[in-house]
């Protein structure tokens, strides 16, 4: 639960400017932003690693800013960037990792390769991560955080520059992670996809602030209906195709020309159209159906498409933050 | 699924992994470590030859100028330490490895204990070879096997203490370059020591009055008085005392640093 949160940094914008979130426990909620809108400083600030210069923060009910040691026992985060050592085998990370975190000695073998086989790097375990493809160190940096069996897991834009296949065995692995083991996933994410696909809930942020929040079903349902896009066959009934459709909803004049409408709440939907046309015997070279997407909705929310959004944007993560000059680790790159 | 248990391992088993991964670490980066081995010998060269006739001058101490110098090698050795040190912590901070390990529950004696571990490892490693090189080019240890054992003490703790100064400045700059940033500062206390000459004999008065004030001259003293003298009373306490207090304010320090960094609540 996360209330108020803020994050200052020294002679920069407010990173993170007084968010307020909850996750259901179990549930996966995608943060959905641009680059700089201070998703990588929430993270930073949910796992310890960076205090909040104001606002509480509890994860598994500890307290970020006075149970560190505690929050820390019942998290695991994989980071935007894969934490790991290029020196160091595959192999050798699950042993450290695992001795670190106190599992006993004659588990320790045995849990490393069954999450090491578990995200598909058995074969690679022995070689250095150092020659890694980038998705290899994705699935590693999550095996590493699944070590202690944590039951609210953070992962920072953990598909960002995978590529497909590795994306989606990455999503079916949160999934089940969700699903079977009842972990709690916390996401960052800047693809729209990614977001209305793996997440029960989304909450946008925008300039640090939260922008919306919700189901992705819901968020696109508030910002308004499907609309349906027509091209008669026959160009000489074009008017005629126009009248019909507008008979579904109210036209959309997007300066291109198109029969657009959006449709009506009431109406039949996509089936009442091609029935319609079918009835009135207009063949149609295509028909297409714009369900709104969370593009839209982070449109509707702030006057700009997400991608793109960053343009411009104060990476503000490069500051030094006011309470102290160093943050731990890497820090919080771009967020 | 296993059912694994988070709680934390005891001190010595994360000291134990950590050091390892040290370990493991310096094995593997030859070309990391090879340059802070044999640089020292080239400047151990290089001053042989260049004041090789210093021992005619009345009131040297020995006859035997690699004798001498042999001692200044070893504190070179203990400086290169520092960056080896500072260098590895920050490149944990810098590829967010660190990150990870504050996220365990990591000790932060486990921390520096493990950075230490492979740095006395390769201090150990350079004292051999510096003894091997000087034996074989005709240097002389009045102290015996006795002198080498002590050697090999004061040796590990003056790589503890620099490498807690490269600790320090990882953890404050988290940034390799800072650390390297160091280095010429670090040469600056070698070369106003009394590296070249014992401090009796150095002629210019602020030279002789740096080399004095200069703690690094009492720690190459006090490896030397083991090959020249044999058991010299003062020289070693006063080696001793100041590598001791070195180690002891570094680490210190770097723990205290450390302790910030990882912000244990």
């Amino acid at each position: 639960m996360v209330r108020g949160l803020v994050r200052q940094f020294k002679n920069g914008p407010r990173a993170v400017d007084g968010i307020d979130l909850e996750v259901a426990p179990g549930e996966i909620y995608g943060f959905l932003g641009p680059n700089g809108a201070g998703k990588s400083t929430t993270v930073h600030m949910l796992t310890t690693l960076l205090p909040p210069t104001d606002g509480t923060a509890t994860v598994a009910g500890f307290d970020v800013a006075t149970e560190g040691p505690k929050v820390r026992q019942v998290i695991g985060a994989a980071l935007q960037e894969a934490a790991l050592d290029p020196h160091l085998t595959g192999s050798e990370h699950m042993r450290l990792q695992t001795a670190l975190h106190g599992l006993p000695h004659d588990q320790r073998k045995k849990r490393g390769a069954e999450l090491i086989e578990r995200v598909g790097l058995t074969e690679a375990a022995d070689r250095r991560v150092g020659g890694y493809s980038g998705g290899m160190k994705r699935r590693l940096d999550l095996a590493l955080a699944l070590v202690h069996n944590p039951s609210v897991l953070f992962l920072d834009e953990p598909t960002t520059g995978l590529d497909p296949q590795s994306r989606s065995a990455l999503w079916d692995e949160v999934t089940r992670l969700s699903r079977e083991d009842g972990v709690t996933v916390f996401l960052t994410t800047q693809y729209l996809e990614e977001a209305d696909q793996l997440a029960h809930r989304v909450g946008i942020i925008d300039d640090g602030k939260i922008a919306a929040e919700g189901t992705p079903a819901e968020l696109k349902a508030e910002i308004g209906r499907a609309s349906v896009v027509v091209c008669p066959h026959d160009g000489s009934r074009r008017e005629e195709a126009a009248r019909l459709l507008d008979s579904f909803g109210e036209r959309i004049d997007d300066g291109t020309g198109a029969i657009e409408v959006r449709l009506n709440g009431d109406s039949e939907g996509l089936v009442g159209v091609v029935r319609a046309f079918d009835s009135a015997g207009i063949e149609l070279s295509s028909l297409v159906l714009n369900e709104p997407t969370l593009d839209d909705v982070f449109l509707a929310k702030t006057g700009r498409h997400l991608e793109g959004a960053a343009d411009g944007e104060i990476e503000a993560e490069g500051e030094a933050p006011i309470e102290e000059t160093t943050a731990v680790g890497a820090g919080a790159r771009s967020s | 699924m296993s059912s694994a248990v988070a709680t934390g391992s005891p001190l010595p088993i994360q000291v134990g992994a950590m050091a390892g991964r040290s370990i493991v670490r310096l094995i593997r980066q030859p070309a990391a470590v090879i340059p802070s081995v044999i640089f020292p010998l080239f400047l151990l060269a290089v001053n042989t030859g260049g004041l090789n006739t210093a021992t005619d001058i009345p009131g040297f101490p020995t006859d035997s100028y690699i004798t001498f110098a042999l001692g200044f090698t070893f504190i070179q050795a203990a400086i290169f330490s520092t960056m080896n040190a500072g260098q590895a912590l920050a490149q944990d901070i810098e590829n967010g490895f660190f990150s990870r390990l504050v996220l365990t529950p990591m000790r932060p004696s486990a921390l520096m204990a493990g950075q230490l571990t492979g740095l006395v490892l390769l201090g150990q490693m350079q004292a051999l070879l510096y003894l091997a090189v000087g034996f074989a080019t005709g240097a002389n240890f009045s102290a015996g096997i006795g002198g080498i054992l002590v050697l090999f003490v004061l040796v590990s703790i003056i790589s503890v203490g620099f490498g807690g100064i490269g600790l320090i400045m990882a953890l404050r700059t988290g940034s390799g370059e800072a650390v390297q940033g160091m280095f010429p500062l670090m040469f600056v206390l070698l070369f106003f020591s009394s590296m070249a000459l014992p401090r009796d004999l150095i002629e210019q008065d602020w030279f002789r009055f740096l080399a004095t004030i200069n703690p690094v001259s009492y720690l190459i003293e006090a490896i030397r008085s083991l090959m020249v003298t044999g058991w010299d009373g003062e020289a070693l306490a006063l080696g001793f005392g100041i590598a001791i207090a070195l180690a002891v304010a570094s680490i210190a320090i770097a723990a205290f640093t450390l302790r910030g960094r990882m912000l244990k609540s």
